[in-house]
């Protein structure tokens, strides 16, 4: 954004109150951070008039320094991937047959199909998740997969499907003109390009199912929150409840921040042509929008 | 199907909830997503920065840990325990992002040409967005946040698990309740959260072609 359209580039003046606004913004910042502190450090009053050490205090982190409780989060991470990846593959294949169905030429497979992706891209993936567990009497982590496996599913069918409509039509046209039935024309002609075209969404897609694991919590299933605050928080003792949930935080984070990354690079080496080169024809970068608002959400995924 | 009828208050109870969550977490999330949009393309460097940090943050954290932190963690750092205020203030903070992002692709969708008509004019920043960069982008990203209104949605279903009894927890205790009619139960509150969803999505496809003939 360096050198955006919106704006010249800055004389002295603008340059001086560029500084001015940035200082400000800076001071404040530390402002909050300062607040943030101070609130953090000092001691802890109970209602009942008991006082604790500040959050800060090292008795309320001297835990980190115990090697169990490492293993213990990494039990947690376990968990955590042991959902996701199931999810995520069954997830891509549900995906292909959603998107086979949708746009299938038999009425009686598109249109209950089309029903039914509707109804899973409309509630939330909790709703799934409780209705494998209770209805089905799955255990929670069948329940977790199965929800998210399913919305998912939803939402790379609709992406795929998006994929094959953008698709020019003599593709279709001249696989069946070269005498390949519909089936092998969608397999073999549009699938590989529709999937390609719409790879950034579809990986898009599986770091939010990643970051929706944690919705397994609500569920009881041992994932990394549910297994630090409730197995490690009851080991080590509720005063460490803040560290703890601060290192739950920092592993999500980085975890997530780092497939995203990923994400971004694969989609830029496989889609490249996505990107025009050239001069730029908008005001800025196009943004790559998720499909959906992280835990669940309706739209037929697309890149502005 | 009687369980559903006997226990219908305590659903539309849940329902009003989640209306509410949905309406005042989406409307304040709505100001937050614009400020952090107007920073993000903001002349002001540090602006900038600190609105790509928020955003990148906030979006890779999950909701449930967002609200993990609001529902247990703030009660137990004394705060009131308002669960359903706290909750507001979770889904706010999270779904701040996503409509920042949407705002801030629908202004970076707009062809160059009408900012460097703008810009060649005279207009100056402030006005090259609200004369000319604005009016356009507006139309474009009517869709977008349509669609992040239905992900909140349905989001607030989370809350159902930090003490707030809205749909998705009003579910649970009827079924404490009736666990002998579970499926109508769970296709009820279906039915309720679609009832919100389904009309949103169609707004947005209808308001997507009509911005589609525009353009």
């Amino acid at each position: 954004m360096s050198n955006s359209v919106l704006y010249d580039v800055p004389g002295p003046k603008a340059r001086r109150r560029s500084l001015i606004l940035s200082i400000i913004g800076v001071v404040l910042i530390l402002g909050l951070l300062a607040l943030l502190y101070s609130a953090l450090a000092a001691p802890r009053v109970a209602v009942n008039g008991n006082v604790t050490p500040s959050l800060l205090d090292p008795s309320r982190w001297d835990i980190f320094s115990d090697v169990q409780l490492w293993l213990g989060i990494l039990r947690g991470l376990q968990g955590t991937l042991a959902m996701a990846i199931p999810a995520a593959a069954s997830a891509l294949i549900l995906g292909v047959l959603f998107c086979f169905g949708r746009t299938s030429a038999t009425a009686w497979i598109r249109v209950p199909t089309s029903v039914l992706l509707e109804f899973f891209r409309g509630i939330p993936v909790l709703l799934l998740m409780l209705f494998t567990l209770l209805v089905f009497g799955t255990g929670n982590y069948i329940a977790g997969i199965v929800g998210l496996a399913v919305y998912n599913g939803a939402i790379i069918g609709e992406a795929l499907r998006a994929g094959i409509n953008s698709l020019p039509r003599g593709q279709r046209e001249s696989g069946l003109a070269i005498g390949l039935t519909p089936v092998q024309t969608r397999l073999r002609i549009e699938f590989p390009q529709a999937f390609r075209q719409m790879l950034p969404i579809i990986i898009a897609q599986l770091v939010v199912l990643l970051k929706d694991t944690s919705l397994a919590y609500i569920i009881s299933y041992p994932e990394l929150l549910r297994y630090v605050m409730t197995f490690l928080k009851n080991y080590y003792g509720a005063s460490y409840q803040f560290s703890l949930f601060f290192v739950v935080l920092v592993v999500y984070v980085t975890l997530n921040m780092t497939l995203s990354w990923i994400a971004r690079i694969v989609a830029r080496r496989t889609a490249g042509g996505r990107t025009p080169k050239g001069p730029r024809t908008t005001v800025g970068e196009p943004v790559l929008l998720q499909p959906d608002g992280g835990a669940g959400g309706v739209g037929a995924g697309r890149v502005l | 199907m009687d369980a559903i009828i006997e226990n219908l208050p305590v659903f539309l109870e849940g329902f009003g909830k989640t209306l509410g969550l949905l309406a005042l977490s989406g409307l304040l999330a709505l100001i937050l997503g614009t400020v952090v949009a107007a920073m993000r393309i903001s002349p002001v460097g540090s602006l900038r920065g600190f609105a790509t940090v928020y955003t990148e943050l906030v979006r890779n954290t999950p909701l449930t840990l967002v609200l993990f932190f609001c529902g247990v963690l703030l009660p137990s750092l004394g705060f009131p325990p308002n669960y359903f205020a706290l909750a507001v203030l979770g889904l706010t903070i999270y779904t701040s992002p996503f409509f920042a992002e949407a705002i801030r692709s629908g202004i970076n969708g707009v062809p160059i040409g009408q900012a460097e008509a703008a810009r060649s004019l005279g207009l100056g920043f402030g006005q090259t967005l609200r004369h000319v960069v604005m009016p356009q982008a507006l139309r474009m990203v009517v869709p977008p946040i349509i669609n992040v209104f239905i992900a909140l949605t349905k989001n607030t279903s989370v809350a159902g698990g930090f003490f707030v009894i809205e749909l998705f927890a009003s579910a649970s205790v009827v079924i404490n309740d009736r666990g002998d009619e579970v499926i109508a139960i769970l296709l009820a509150v279906a039915f309720f959260y679609l009832l919100i969803t389904i009309p949103l999505g169609f707004v947005a496809a209808r308001v997507e072609k009509r911005v589609a003939i525009l353009r």
